[in-house]
């Protein structure tokens, strides 16, 4: 056995070493020779017109370089969309450009209208307050149903209106939906808002381009989950530079959550830059630019209808959705409240009639994309919330209602495309009523009313889809990519291996998760092990990391890869062995021929495949090294039990998460320890968006929670010790690891456990409130409760 | 942001609405405002110099007087630049009418900020529009009573310009004054 374990053992992760002695090499730790530094000057209003930029005083200021505007783009393309919907009637969405730099109109705070280059950071900062940039201000857009009226402002003059898309799913099901609805014996229907969120990792966006004219060549570090995908962007659709000439390197990540996924304006301004100025242009976000120019995530105002029949089985579901887009379409932004939302409404239960119809809308803020879990945290929230509604109309108990509905056999088709291949949901519901102590409540109930305090419990059980996706499936549905996983593994002469892989950690350990994968194949030590990741001129083409897609994509393809090294390694013990290639076994790191005492190791074969003296050269070449492209046959489908308990104080309105318990099916772990601290993280920030995290713009556009003095994070103090479980295990049956993913459990599955385990707390009080919006702020929870 | 608002003053409404029109009490009363240069008619280019939370920025901008009926109402407006700060801009519409003992002033003001003020002081703007608006028809109100005031007692004053004026030389002593303890205490050593 290899030293520290392998599959389903818990070392410590190899990355932190680095980390946590500050040697990580962060992309804001690269600093060129020459390099010079960008400043983008944005727009401080949400909608104007462009008159006139004045540059001469800037130019003329101490080491000042250049000052680029949308002029010197105008060979460039706009930055690309991903991800084409078609709307109801048959038409594409409108798609408006998305210019680098501002042109003609501004279209949100923090839209770039100018950048200027200088010698140090300090100097381009002053020379950017001496443009003289003179904006007329338009009437601006924010609120997405005043967006829709007849006679509303266009973010986009070359476009009809600001819908985006009308997008109706299963449209088949419509009518049919409508008519259960109409007969059911009880409808719920519920209004809510999904929250919109700024992803704030704790590394800011930085971009670094470089020239080397010697070999025409154009590198970009970049803070990206996917440096392949900003490669190929960028480079075809951007900058026109062919995939051969542009590197991408995305060195160590530090958080995402998302958006870091997409392609944005100042990666291809500084590709751009470099090259136009023979000198490496560096641009760093401050904190500022970060919460007006990252892509926000949610942002879904919905109307949800549940019907019932008499016996209190569910019936058919519709749901309308206004969905924010921001002023300009984000690289995957389209297919987030449509594909990645509405197969997701089907959540657990058997339902079989679903109709989800969804407009997109365009606004004059920051565009909006995917943020962990996207759009399937808005399905769940929506479904959780409703169901425990109808359990409350109905006066039956909420547990019982959403078993009563559980899906129990698998493959199950839903009626929103999607086939889950498995999943035991009565078993991930009984481990939190376990582990939550549910039955200990009521007493722990009394004691909070005998300190006047009222205490509340509430369940939420998700379902996502993860391990992102089916190539031909996505490409049916919009999707202008595909989304297999690469990898190379490359054996060295003594025995060591590089795992070159598509997939790129922003925080997930996979240094450690894949090569702890790798050491289980062989039988080796993971230290044997290097895992290669995030850079364009190292790694095979690769989609990268977001939907929790790593292990169960990207790892297949490694493993794939593994199994080809094995094989031909086999092939050559067999050899050397003088056996047959059948009659081969391998385990901790030694060839064996089945039923002998004959055996090899692990390093005596690999030093044959580079120094092949005695080798089979007739029958296989020498080396060994191998490639795998995987493409998944299904989604994963990751599902969980939340439970949350808070206490809530009745003269201020302020709640107090007491515990938050998560009881989840990931199929097989590799690393329990670092799956616990992805569903940490993730509670972290759903728990955030419930309680305290709100993107607010005022009614001019102007975003006014722009920093953290008004922008809610959570802090550890707001946070109860998690209870954590995942010994609940239904293997996925599509990959060769049996594994479903486990980066978004947590940010999907909470918000609507503690919504109802406040509204819990209130209707244990004698308040009957129905619903209150995301965050639940003291302010909002003390109001509701005046009724 | 929009509020409302009312003062009562001791002049009669032609009086006030020469002080509306009169620069030099525009600049003196509009809280931070170092130079103002420029006409009632074409305008005035003016720079004021403020904290809103915790940003500081000398604002470069105009001011106009508009939609003018006297010497019953019109409507002040500003717009000013902070640079990297961002922006501020708002107006007062003005109604003055005869009331008791001399003129009733009604104004609604409007504000509006946007850039980093907006981001970092947005949740203190109202409270700091009131702010502002308070002290300036506070310290108009103060001058005109003032110069009523004197006029009552017999002074030299053929007309309210004048005598604000010479209010406005008052306000001048008190600053020199505060001007000097700042440099008594400036003596002591630092920390």
């Amino acid at each position: 056995m290899p030293k520290d374990g392998g599959i389903g053992s818990s070392p410590k992760r190899r990355e932190d070493i680095r980390f946590l002695t500050g040697t990580g090499r962060y992309s804001d730790d690269i600093n060129l020779h020459g390099q010079a530094y960008a400043h983008f000057v944005r727009s401080d209003v949400a909608h104007g017109r462009i008159l006139s930029i004045g540059t001469e005083a800037a130019m003329a200021m101490p080491g000042v370089i250049r000052v680029f505007t949308a002029r010197d783009f105008e060979g460039a393309g706009g930055i690309p969309c991903g991800w084409q919907i078609t709307s109801r009637d048959g038409s594409v969405m409108q798609e408006p450009k998305h210019p680098i730099l501002a042109e003609g109109k501004v279209r949100h705070v923090g839209d770039p209208i100018a950048v200027v280059v200088a010698e140090t950071l300090a100097q381009a900062r002053d020379a950017g307050e001496a443009l003289e940039i003179e904006i007329e201000d338009l009437p601006a857009v924010i609120d997405m149903r005043s967006a829709l009226a007849e006679d509303a402002p266009l973010v986009h003059e070359d476009l009809s209106s600001n819908l985006c898309y009308d997008w109706g799913f299963v449209e088949e099901n419509r009518e049919a939906t409508d008519r259960a609805i109409r007969e059911a014996a009880h409808v719920t229907t519920l209004e809510l808002v999904n929250n919109r969120l700024v992803a704030n990792p704790m590394e800011p966006r930085v971009a670094v381009g470089d020239y080397a004219a010697h070999s025409d060549e154009s590198t970009l570090y970049t803070t990206s989950q996917n440096p392949h995908v900003i490669r190929l962007l960028m480079g075809a659709f951007v900058l026109n530079i062919p995939e051969h000439k542009l590197r991408v390197v995305a060195p160590d990540v530090g958080g995402g959550f998302g958006a870091k996924i997409f392609h944005y304006a100042e990666e291809a301004f500084c590709t751009f830059a470099a090259k136009a100025l023979r000198r490496p242009v560096k641009w760093t976000s401050s904190r500022s630019e970060a919460f007006m120019s990252d892509a926000h995530g949610r942002d879904h105002v919905t109307r949800i209808e549940l019907a019932l029949d008499a016996d209190n089985n569910f019936t058919a579901l519709r749901t309308e959705t206004l969905a924010n887009m921001g002023a300009y379409l984000s690289t995957f932004a389209p297919s987030i409240p449509t594909w990645l939302h509405g197969t997701l409404m089907a959540g657990n239960y058997r339902t079989p009639l679903v109709y989800v119809n969804v407009k997109a809308v365009f606004t004059n803020t920051v565009p909006v994309d995917a943020y962990r879990g996207a759009g399937r945290p808005e399905a769940t929230f929506q479904l959780e919330r409703v169901i425990d509604k109808a359990a409350r109309e109905l006066g039956v108990d909420p547990i019982a209602l959403r078993r009563q509905n559980f899906i129990t056999e698998f493959p199950y088709q839903t009626p929103v495309a999607v086939q889950y291949d498995t999943g035991d949901y009565h078993a991930t519901m009984d481990k939190l009523l376990e582990i939550s102590d549910h039955a200990g409540f009521e007493d722990r109930a009394a004691d909070s009313r005998a300190r006047g305090k009222l205490r509340g419990f509430g369940i939420s059980h998700y379902i996502e889809a993860c391990g992102i996706a089916p190539s031909n499936l996505v490409g049916q549905l919009g999707a202008r990519a595909g989304l297999y996983e690469s990898a190379t593994v490359r054996v060295n002469a003594t025995g060591g291996l590089v795992v070159m892989t598509g997939s790129h950690s922003h925080g997930q350990g996979h240094e450690t998760t894949f090569a702890q994968v790798i050491s289980d194949m062989i039988g080796i030590d993971a230290d044997m092990v290097e895992i290669v990741h995030g850079d364009t001129a190292r790694t095979p083409m690769g989609m990268g990391t977001y939907g929790s897609r790593s292990i169960a994509v990207g790892g297949s393809a490694m493993v794939r890869a593994a199994e080809k090294v094995i094989a031909k390694a086999k092939k050559i013990a067999a050899h050397l062995m003088e056996a047959a290639d059948s009659d081969i076994e391998l385990a901790d790191g030694r060839f064996t021929v089945a039923g002998t005492d004959k055996s090899v190791a692990w390093g005596d074969v690999t030093l044959a495949a580079y120094v092949p003296h005695n080798y089979p050269l007739e029958d296989i070449e020498p080396g060994l090294e191998e490639t795998a492209f995987y493409d998944p046959a299904n989604f994963t489908f990751p599902s969980g039990a939340y439970g949350c308990e808070v206490e809530l104080d009745p003269d201020t309105g302020e709640v107090t998460v007491l515990g938050f318990t998560a009881a989840d099916d990931f199929g097989n772990v590799i690393n329990p320890m670092i799956v616990e601290g992805q569903v940490h993280g993730g509670l972290a920030q759903g728990i955030g968006q419930a309680l305290m995290e709100n993107c607010a713009y005022d009614e001019n556009g102007q975003l006014i929670s722009a920093s953290y003095m008004d922008y809610a994070m959570p802090r550890a103090a707001d946070l109860p010790m998690f209870r954590v479980d995942h010994s609940c295990v239904t293997p996925c049956t599509h990959n060769p690891l049996g594994v479903k993913g486990c980066g978004e459990a947590g940010a999907i599955g909470s918000p609507p456990a503690l919504v109802n385990a406040v509204l819990d707390a209130l209707h244990r009080g004698g308040h009957r409130v129905d619903h209150i919006d995301m965050p639940l702020t003291p302010a909002r929870v003390w109001t509701a409760m005046q009724g | 942001m929009e509020m409302t608002g009312s003062n009562q003053i001791d002049a009669d409404p032609d009086r006030v609405w020469a002080g509306l029109l009169d620069p030099e009490v525009l600049k003196s009363c509009i809280p931070g405002c170092t130079e103002m240069t420029g006409t009632v008619e074409d305008g005035y280019d003016a720079v004021v110099v403020q904290k809103v939370g915790p940003v500081k920025a000398t604002f470069r901008g105009q001011i106009r007087i508009e939609d003018i009926d006297p010497p019953q109402s019109c409507t002040i407006s500003g717009e000013g630049k902070g640079g990297a700060a961002g922006f501020a801009k708002g107006g007062a519409h003005i109604v003055l009418s005869a009331a008791e003992g001399g003129t009733r002033l009604d104004y609604t003001v409007d504000a509006k900020v946007g850039g980093k003020l907006a981001q970092l002081g947005g949740r203190i703007i109202d409270g700091f529009s009131k702010k502002m608006a308070d002290q300036f028809f506070e310290c108009f109100k103060d001058r005109l009573d003032a110069a009523a005031a004197g006029e009552a007692a017999g002074g030299d004053a053929s007309n309210a310009t004048q005598n604000t004026g010479d209010t406005g030389g008052d306000s001048g002593k008190d600053q020199e004054a505060g001007d000097g303890k700042r440099r008594w205490f400036g003596t002591r050593p630092a920390g």
